[in-house]
């Protein structure tokens, strides 16, 4: 993989190039390998390497990017040219703003606070071979065997590094690992499903992820019909992180700016029950992924929403100064950079990417939640979830893998497969218990660290045929 | 390139390889989009390398690397082979390939104008252009457009003796206005949403896309629906348009007739399918006029799935899918062929680059249009009560492709044949056989277009891929309209 020193070196052979005014380059890459499988037989196995380099110019207010994966000298000077000429025939952005240097990206100007980052690179996880994966695999395969199913799924582990440099002086790096697990059971008229992702392969067990994940296929054999309606579901941790996941592009100044987010003209308002309460925070001990930004800036502990009260967005440094001077600045809570920026010239501005759900008080697991159920829907995943409304946040989408009638407290069995018409505001309007929040991945939105979620009047409008 | 595939074939049979192809790619992508009279983003990107994919033991490994020296190339496909005997630990049979005569050949993608060559300036003059077309409409208060263009080039070789030199090259164009007030965000598109139109040509589809032209009713429309009535929630004959229409046969044709979705390969991510095998020529998939064919040919248009072969070799075919409403042909590979007693590939196998394994894709997916002249507006004249839908809003199905809801950016109620009124946020759901069945007439071939779907994703880990989808203007009957809303 490539090092920072090496990064540097690459870096300083592109500044000696460039004759714009300043010059930023990102570095990203690293090697990734992933297993799969499929009727209990390994179908696909891949593996690769790569890295790139992406060099943004910037002259007075016109900038823009070109990137490569070839590092030689003249592959170097072509992506400064392509740069170069995108750039130069722009019109001056008033808004653009110089590069920052080391003082303000890490916020030794005092501007913003110190977080403070764990390692995410493991030497085991780095180390997983084919033959490892090959064996995890055969013991899922194993359950799979044991209770007559059919399995399905991956198993995948990398090390990548990302990195910026910029000619005021900026340098940031970062390495990180990433392993993980996701398993379908399949039975003849039912299926059940796992899936966890970790920086560290040793806060994997596939073993009892694929248990977890055919004990579901078996309990929901034969499922029934229920007529479509309002249901208290209990949706598992992957559950609530794919359909709350949709939210969370709103949560930017930008989108405010652009009047395309839900939260216009509703920051500081109470539109959730008094027991959400959602961070920002990359430094989490469950949260992965780097510490910095697009254009290098730290990445800071936001609060977005505090008992239902959404309390701010994040900010681009660019948005914060055109927030400031916009109509909306009184409305909308503290504005500064706050490190969420993504990498310039781009359309969307930023995004919290590190959410972590505060636990309640009272925490309650889910067969706790099951029990204190006189009539309910369980929900082990959501899927192809889309935006019906975006002002509502009103979602689509359907249950899969593993969908139980609950009823006095019990699990009754599986039912069919419903699907959902849902406000998220209405849903995170009507949580009646939630569990510790957990690490968790789905499939529609990025890993989170969420809740189990109780919700009441949850609106499945249609059944589909299994 | 010869000499690295040479490389990469020769270490692949030392090793043990009982087949390996290898291909070595050149990626080239500009895109340039503009926001509310500025330029948004601008970047161009290249990336190189070459992947190795093998079987060794009766099993599949696949290595990719960006390097593209001797070391590493012999590295890569040693790698290759390690990873096919680890996938041997766990196999239930060896893997067997259909057939296929190898190929020497060279093939580009038919263009008049090399997108690359225009200039940036006139790019982004086009787009601002665009933008304050639709900026001058009061009430609009977000713009977006966007050019993408793409060129792949790939030497694909294999220990079979095929060598074959493919250009791609695609264009994309299209842009939308916002319009936000009170508490609803409506938003109109054009040519189509989420991206617009893109089809694998030159700059001359920006020149037949009329993008100026049409950009201020785009806008006055956007800012219209929010004096339109909801669209009523009902049971409706519905009328859908082209491009919405080219989704439907994306979502409930094209990924059902997936085989590797069919044999439970893509279970895990993508889902499974209901065209399970006992279906193929038994199931009547829609009525006696629905005909659907998965056409890669350059003959078909010059569709997002069209090429010349496949990332296997095999040469672009035409199968078809749905013939006068029975249910005939799946997309297939050489792995695939043979469980539905076919003993060659239907030639369906893309990579979304060079890092990537080639897996079963939608080519070219598309609904042929009705034999007699009927226009769009003579389909009207002829409906008694029903929706005019038109561009898609949102997409759901669930992961056997039976029960789907589509949400469109506006909506016209028909009365009498007639266009009485403009609504907003129509949407429809139904069970995808059910639908198909209930078609009752397709526009013909004046009408038809073929849509270019950008971002079709699928795999682990994920590839993003183009597909094209040919469809005329089809009325549906006794559909059920508005129960995205019901109960909200």
């Amino acid at each position: 993989m490539l090092t920072k020193e090496q990064a540097g070196d690459i870096f300083d052979r592109i500044r000696k190039i460039s004759s714009a005014d300043e010059v930023e380059v990102l570095f990203a890459g690293g090697r990734f390998a992933l297993t799969r499988f499929a009727n209990n037989t390994i179908h696909q196995n891949v593996a690769e390497e790569n890295h790139s380099v992406s060099v943004r110019r910037a002259f007075g207010g016109q900038t823009a990017r070109a990137s490569t994966n070839k590092f030689d000298d003249e592959s170097l000077r072509q992506v400064v040219r392509a740069a170069e000429n995108l750039a130069k025939v722009q019109h001056p952005d008033p808004d653009l703003l110089p590069m920052p240097d080391s003082r303000e990206a890490g916020g030794s100007d005092g501007s913003r606070a110190k977080v403070a980052v764990p390692s995410r690179h493991f030497a085991q996880t780095a180390a997983i071979t084919p033959e490892i994966r090959a064996e995890g695999v055969k013991q899922i395969v194993g359950v799979a065997d044991r209770h007559k199913l059919t399995t399905a799924g991956v198993f995948s582990s990398g090390e990548s590094f990302e990195g910026i440099f910029n000619s005021r002086g900026l340098s940031n790096w970062h390495t990180q690992t990433s392993a993980e697990v996701s398993i379908t059971m399949l039975a003849a008229d039912s299926s059940g499903w796992q899936k966890a992702s970790s920086p560290d392969v040793a806060n994997l067990d596939p073993l009892r992820l694929a248990e977890i994940a055919a004990k579901k296929a078996v309990d929901s054999a034969h499922p029934r019909e229920l007529s479509a309606g309002k249901y208290t579901v209990i949706l598992e941790p992957a559950a609530v992180l794919d359909i709350v996941g949709f939210m969370f592009w709103d949560y930017s100044g930008m989108a405010i700016l652009d009047q395309r987010s839900f939260l216009t003209g509703r920051i500081g308002q109470k539109l959730f029950g008094d027991n959400i309460t959602i961070w920002d925070d990359v430094a989490h001990p469950l949260q992965a992924g780097s510490p910095f930004d697009g254009e290098g800036m730290l990445r800071q502990r936001v609060g977005l929403v505090e008992n239902g009260v959404v309390k701010r967005v994040v900010y681009a440094r660019a948005t914060a100064v055109r927030m400031k001077r916009s109509e909306y600045r009184d409305n909308v809570g503290p504005i500064a950079a706050t490190g969420h920026g993504f990498p310039l010239p781009n359309e969307m501005g930023e995004m919290p990417l590190n959410i972590v759900f505060a636990p309640t008080g009272d925490p309650k697991n889910v067969e706790q939640m099951i029990a204190s159920t006189e009539r309910g829907v369980l929900v082990t995943r959501l899927w192809y979830i889309r935006e019906v409304e975006p002002f509502e946040k009103m979602l689509t989408g359907m249950t899969r893998d593993g969908t139980f009638y609950v009823e006095n407290g019990r699990v009754q069995g599986g039912v069919r497969n419903f699907r959902f018409n849902e406000s998220l505001i209405h849903m995170l309007s009507n949580v009646e218990a939630m569990s510790v929040p957990l690490r968790s991945c789905g499939e529609e939105s990025f890993d989170m660290v969420v809740p189990a979620m109780k919700v009441r009047e949850f609106n499945f409008t249609e059944v589909t045929k299994f | 390139m010869k000499h690295i595939a040479n490389w990469a074939l020769n270490t692949a049979s030392t090793r043990g390889a009982s087949y390996a192809d290898v291909r070595v790619m050149a990626q080239r992508s500009r895109a340039m989009s503009t926001k509310n009279g500025k330029v948004g983003s601008a970047s161009d990107a290249e990336s190189v390398g070459m992947n190795v994919r093998v079987i060794a033991d009766g099993a599949w490994g696949f290595a990719a690397s960006a390097e593209l020296g001797r070391g590493a190339v012999e590295a890569t496909a040693a790698e290759a082979v390690a990873i096919a005997r680890a996938s041997a630990r766990v196999k239930r049979e060896n893997v067997r390939l259909a057939a296929e005569k190898p190929v020497v050949a060279e093939w580009t993608t038919p263009n008049r104008i090399d997108p690359f060559t225009v200039s940036i300036e006139q790019n982004i003059e086009l787009l601002l252009k665009i933008d304050a077309e639709l900026r001058a409409v009061t009430g609009v208060t977000l713009a977006e457009a966007n050019l993408n263009f793409n060129r792949d080039e790939q030497w694909f070789t294999s220990s079979e003796g095929a060598e074959i030199h493919q250009t791609k090259l695609s264009t994309g164009a299209g842009y939308a206005a916002y319009a936000f007030a009170g508490n609803e965000i409506q938003k109109r598109s054009y040519p189509n949403s989420f991206g617009g139109q893109w089809q694998n040509k030159g700059y001359e589809l920006i020149e037949e896309l009329k993008l100026v032209e049409n950009a201020r009713r785009i806008a006055e429309e956007a800012v219209a629906l929010h004096h339109a009535d909801q669209c009523p929630e009902g049971t409706f004959d519905i009328i859908l348009d082209s491009s919405q229409l080219g989704l439907q046969i994306h979502e409930s044709v094209g990924h059902p007739i997936e085989l590797d979705r069919v044999l439970g390969m893509e279970a895990n991510f993508a889902g499974t399918s209901f065209l399970t095998l006992d279906k193929l020529r038994t199931l009547r998939y829609g009525s006696d006029l629905v005909n659907v064919v998965a056409d890669a040919r350059q003959e078909h248009g010059p569709g997002l799935g069209t090429f010349g072969f496949d990332d296997e070799g095999v040469p672009a075919q035409c199968t078809p899918i749905i013939s006068n409403g029975l249910f005939t042909g799946y997309l297939s590979s050489r792995e695939t062929a043979h469980t539905i007693g076919e003993n060659r590939s239907g030639a369906t196998m893309r990579a979304e680059g060079w890092n990537r394994l080639p897996m079963i894709r939608m080519t070219n997916i598309s609904l042929l249009p009705g034999e007699k002249s009927l226009s769009l507006e003579q389909l009207i004249a002829s409906t008694d009560r029903g929706v005019l839908m038109q561009t898609n809003r949102s997409w759901s199905i669930d992961d056997k492709r039976y029960n789907f809801q589509f949400g469109c950016e506006i909506g016209w109620e028909i009365k009498n044949g007639k266009r009485v009124r403009m609504v907003k946020n129509p949407s429809y759901s139904g069970i995808t056989t059910e639908f198909w069945n209930s078609l009752d007439a397709v526009c013909s071939h004046d009408e038809w277009t073929l849509w270019g779907t950008p971002n079709c994703g699928k795999g682990q880990p994920q590839q993003v891929m183009g597909t094209g989808h040919g469809a005329a203007p089809a009325r549906f009957r006794g559909i059920k309209v508005g129960s995205a809303f019901k109960g909200s």
